[in-house]
């Protein structure tokens, strides 16, 4: 069994929703139920391969790459088929292995209009590959392969199921991503040539640069191409106007794989391949980084305030939380990278279970107008009730999972490592601090607006207004215990991190 | 027979240089077969009408065979003929392949088309026949006489075929433009031959490389290479030698649009190829920054002008003037690695074929049903025809560069080339760099155009409400099967990488 899944593991878990996509494709389109059976089939083998391989993996040596496969791929341009798991990838891997079933499954009765459950399902399988693949990738030619792959069926799911904007949303999405990768595809390059390899394996080049002298001038240049790729993805300020137009024309389905899955790939580049690779030009970058993250922090709080979309403002709220996540990363310390690791996670089941949330209110209302609702405690109490646990979460509670993304973040803030700036970042550090006092200004006054206080009139006796249905139970509840679960044992996602992210961390430490 | 004989006994005795049958036969197949369907017509007209479109798809195929053949007698590569005027190396076998095999494609996409306009169809098979003739020996020449000679052979009857409808005034325009065009293009490119020649005292592409390289660079090198490449650049439209092709690419009957901007387009770069590594190898301080300037100008205004386009047929002409520049761009910068500049053009060729020739049969079959050329017209086809609608889907995106399928490794070797430097240095050129960030940005803005085709057909509703579906036949099925095919697995796979590393015998 251990060497089946050293062989196969890996490729069976990224490649069977793909199959199974290729499978729906040649099936009639009617009657849906056969699509979505195959699609949850398909995700939940996915996930069963996945958690084989998670409980297979060799927890206490997580710094290594395992159930490692590295096949001849494109040869001529030194291209492999190189992928592995360490401790840095499991938490987002098996993050999306646990989205996307839960997401397929809310999609029984919720294919957004204009309907066609066949496509609609298709697409969520080839994100599947494409967000896991992304995931396990060792090879920089390969990750960028799978990198790319998600930005086809998310323009068309914006595109075709998305709301009122959603041309201008989808083509504003995909361009700006296009153009991030393009750079970093011309900074992969340029590190290929540079470090003179025959490879593109991550590990190797890390190790190259490490001996070789290239100028730190260009290493610098090279980490700005990287940076552009990934920084537009996560999204950073200036760049994250794509994200409230997306996040807010996209189907309740995308929009919660946008947040929970899709948003990490560029903080995940970051940690597994600009860092590791650039130590030097990390140091460079990290204070303008950490700059841009608690811009990212207040501006998304007070872009919030403004918002009378409750879907918008969970949008711009993202961009806040990603900045903590980036801060964490640009202390360049194993504490803040943990922390950020662990955002991630935390901020991918809360944010997707917001969107969730707002999926099912607009269904039932037809509107997401902050200043029409209100009373969903009363219409629908049990709604309200996860509403108000989610946002809970969402500002950083203790004892819930979102605490343990922001507060270590900040926290190590205080004492930077790689020689930066002591002074600064702890000037950061208070901002990124004033930064939670907003988030809970914006989430409790989210709460208070649309779940206290009574009905208004136009919707005080509109029998459409239900609570939440089963279904919608079972695809929420096991977000709900997550959330609930990682706040109470963080050491599930530090533990795994904590090595291989003190071995990338120890270069900076100052000695 | 008998006039070798009588040569023989005189005084001008005549050694008929040896020839390789073997390496000759793809060409002599296909001359032989462009005669046969000419007979048939001929002797049985109109009865045989219905059949020349397939007995031309079989003659290219069968043309096919003695290439496998000769790939698979890999030992005996390079073939040399005629003092090495004649080269049939690996790579002269990918690009006979290439142009048999798009041929092939355009035969398809053309059987109902011509049918249904009811215009002569006969006549024009054996034009393409001897257009791909044409293709086929430029493949193998390392001579300016037989480059010049193929040059002239692909674009004469192109131009007969581009006013092929000839009921319609912008056919009409369009076989006048392409004519007077390509005319011109060939006085400039002969004129530069000839100052070549007298250079280097030879037609030889190897021993004007030699001569070359002692010469300075008087005005009058200037002008012999500028000029033979400005000839090129017509061909393949670059800017600003591009103004011909988007009127007669729209004019023109579009299976010969097709044909133009992939197998015609193809040819060029070839003569390019040639010319360019083999007898300006010496002169690359005077080459790089012509191609530099030719491949920046060629893609920025290419995709600046396809936004604005609201014809698919007139969009697709600028896209391929866009994508001429990315292909130009290694010629940018040759001299650093020829071998790498070389495969990154090649592969971007064979891929480009692929992609291309698809997007091109999505058009010709949705003009089936809808009648028109505008791109509104594609609104809501994932409605009405989800399949075409997926395929076209990978074309678009494979045209716009993005994985899994096909393009992006056109686009990934390019960069690697321009990216690319060697021993002596400690940084990529600047003029590298440049280019290379130009071309993704350039990247970036076709990805829209592209993406609003993609727009139309997946967000957008038909038009009139009209969602009965298309009824494709047969050919054009097997046509647009090939394409996706090719086209997919060439991004996921070292197939096409692995071709375009091709060895290019440099004759003697």
């Amino acid at each position: 069994m251990t060497d089946f899944l050293n062989d196969w593991g890996i490729t069976l878990m990224v490649f069977t929703p793909l199959v199974a996509a290729f499978a729906m494709m040649l099936l009639p389109g009617k009657p849906d139920i056969i699509h979505k059976q195959v699609a949850l089939g398909a995700s939940t083998l996915t996930a069963v391969w996945g958690a084989l391989l998670l409980f297979n993996f060799d927890y206490d040596s997580a710094s290594v790459m395992q159930f490692g496969v590295d096949r001849s791929w494109i040869d001529v341009v030194n291209a492999r088929y190189d992928v592995g798991i360490d401790g840095i990838s499991l938490p987002l891997i098996a993050l999306t292995l646990f989205v996307v079933p839960l997401v397929i499954l809310y999609s029984w009765n919720h294919i957004p209009k204009p309907g066609n459950a066949k496509a609609f399902l298709i697409l969520t399988l080839i994100l599947h590959t494409g967000m896991l693949g992304t995931f396990v990738a060792r090879d920089l030619v390969l990750f960028f392969v799978f990198f790319e792959v998600v930005l086809l069926p998310m323009y068309f799911m914006i595109g075709v199921w998305g709301g009122e904007q959603r041309l201008y949303a989808a083509i504003k999405f995909f361009l700006y991503t296009l153009f991030g990768s393009a750079l970093m595809l011309v900074s992969f390059l340029a590190l290929y040539w540079l470090t003179g390899s025959e490879t593109f394996n991550m590990a190797q080049l890390a190790e190259l640069v490490s001996t070789s002298d290239i100028a730190l001038g260009t290493q610098v240049l090279i980490f700005g191409g990287m940076f552009m790729g990934f920084g537009i993805k996560v999204p950073m300020f200036p760049f994250h106007t794509w994200l409230p137009d997306a996040h807010t024309q996209a189907p309740t389905q995308g929009s919660v794989i946008l947040a929970a899955v899709l948003l990490k790939l560029g903080t995940y580049g970051f940690i597994r391949i600009a860092l590791p690779i650039l130590p030097d030009a990390a140091v460079e970058w990290a204070p303008w980084i950490g700059l841009l993250a608690v811009i990212g922090i207040i501006y998304g709080a007070l872009g919030c305030l403004a918002q009378t979309d409750m879907k918008r403002l969970i949008a711009f709220s993202s961009v806040a939380h990603m900045g903590y996540v980036m801060l964490g990363i640009s202390t360049l310390t194993s504490f803040g990278i943990s922390a950020a690791i662990f955002g991630m996670v935390a901020h991918g089941l809360i944010t997707g279970m917001l969107f969730f949330i707002a999926g099912s209110v607009k269904d039932r209302y037809h509107t997401l107008e902050i200043s029409r609702l209100g009373g969903l405690l009363v219409q629908a109490p049990r709604m309200g009730w996860i509403l108000g646990f989610t946002t809970m979460a969402s500002l950083g509670l203790p004892g819930l999972a979102g605490f343990w993304g922001e507060f270590p973040a900040i926290l190590a803030a205080y004492n930077p490592g790689g020689g930066l700036s002591q002074p600064l970042f702890r000037v950061y550090m208070v901002v990124a601090a004033i930064g939670t006092v907003l988030a809970a200004a914006y989430l409790l006054w989210l709460l208070q607006r649309t779940a206290f206080g009574n009905p208004s009139e136009e919707f005080a006796d509109n029998p459409e207004i239900t609570d939440a249905s089963k279904l919608e139970y079972i695809s929420w509840v096991p977000f709900l215990i997550m959330i609930v679960v990682l706040g109470f044992v963080p050491g599930l996602i530090f533990d795994v991190a904590d090595a291989p992210v003190s071995e990338m961390a120890e270069v900076w430490v100052v000695k | 027979m008998i006039s070798f004989d009588l040569l023989a006994n005189t005084e001008l005795a005549f050694e008929r240089p040896a020839i390789d049958w073997h390496a000759a036969a793809p060409e002599l197949v296909l001359l032989a077969w462009g005669a046969l369907v000419t007979l048939v017509d001929l002797v049985w007209l109109e009865k045989a009408r219905r059949f020349i479109p397939t007995l031309t798809g079989f003659g290219f195929l069968a043309a096919l065979i003695p290439v496998v053949t000769l790939w698979a007698d890999s030992d005996a590569l390079p073939r040399q003929m005629f003092d090495g005027a004649y080269v049939t190396d690996e790579l002269a076998l990918v690009f006979k392949g290439l142009f048999l095999l798009s041929a092939y494609v355009v035969v398809l996409l053309g059987a109902n088309y011509l049918n249904d306009g009811n215009y002569y169809d006969s006549e024009f098979y054996q034009l393409i026949s001897a257009s791909v003739l044409g293709m086929l020996i430029m493949a193998s020449a390392r001579d300016l006489v037989p480059i010049f000679i193929a040059i002239e052979l692909v674009s004469i009857p192109a131009y007969l075929m581009a006013a092929w409808r000839k009921r319609d005034l912008k056919s009409n325009e369009a076989g006048l433009k392409y004519m007077l065009m390509g005319v011109f293009a060939s006085a400039i490119m002969l004129y530069g031959m000839s100052l070549l020649y007298g250079m280097a005292g030879s037609t030889q592409i190897s021993a004007i490389g030699e001569a070359l390289t002692g010469l300075s660079d008087r005005p009058l090198v200037i002008l012999g290479v500028l000029f033979t490449l400005i000839g090129f650049g017509f061909k393949v439209s670059a800017v600003p030698f591009h103004t011909w092709a988007p009127d007669t690419y729209e004019g023109a009957p579009t299976p010969l649009t097709a044909f133009l901007a992939v197998a015609s387009k193809t040819a060029g770069f070839v003569a390019l190829l040639t010319v360019i590594l083999i007898g300006f190898e010496s002169k690359s301080e005077l080459v790089e920054p012509f191609m530099w300037v030719l491949a920046a100008a060629t893609m920025t205004i290419g995709n600046l002008i396809a936004l604005r386009q609201t014809n698919i047929v007139r969009m697709l002409a600028y896209s391929g003037v866009a994508q001429a520049g990315y292909m130009l761009a290694p010629l940018a910068v040759y001299s650093a690695n020829p071998e790498l500049s070389r495969s990154a053009v090649v592969n971007y060729l064979l891929i480009y074929a692929a992609m291309n020739l698809g997007a091109f049969a999505v058009v010709i079959i949705a003009a089936r049903k809808t009648k028109s050329g505008e791109i509104s017209s594609f609104g809501g086809m994932f409605q009405y025809a989800p399949g075409l609608t997926v395929a076209m889907t990978i074309f678009l995106f494979s045209l716009a560069g993005l994985p899994p399928v096909g393009g992006w490794l056109a686009k990934w070797r390019v960069f690697e080339s321009l990216l690319f430097f060697g021993e002596g240095s400690t940084a990529p050129s600047l003029a590298g760099v440049l280019l290379a960030v130009l071309v993704a940005l350039n990247s970036v803005v076709a990805a829209y155009y592209y993406l609003s085709v993609a727009k139309q057909m997946w967000f957008m509703p038909a038009v009139n409400d009209d969602n009965s579906t298309i009824k494709i036949p047969s050919a054009l099925t097997i046509a647009l099967a090939i394409a996706v095919v090719i086209t997919v697995v060439s991004g996921v796979t070292n197939l096409m990488p692995e071709l375009s590393t091709a060895d290019f015998g440099l004759g003697q």
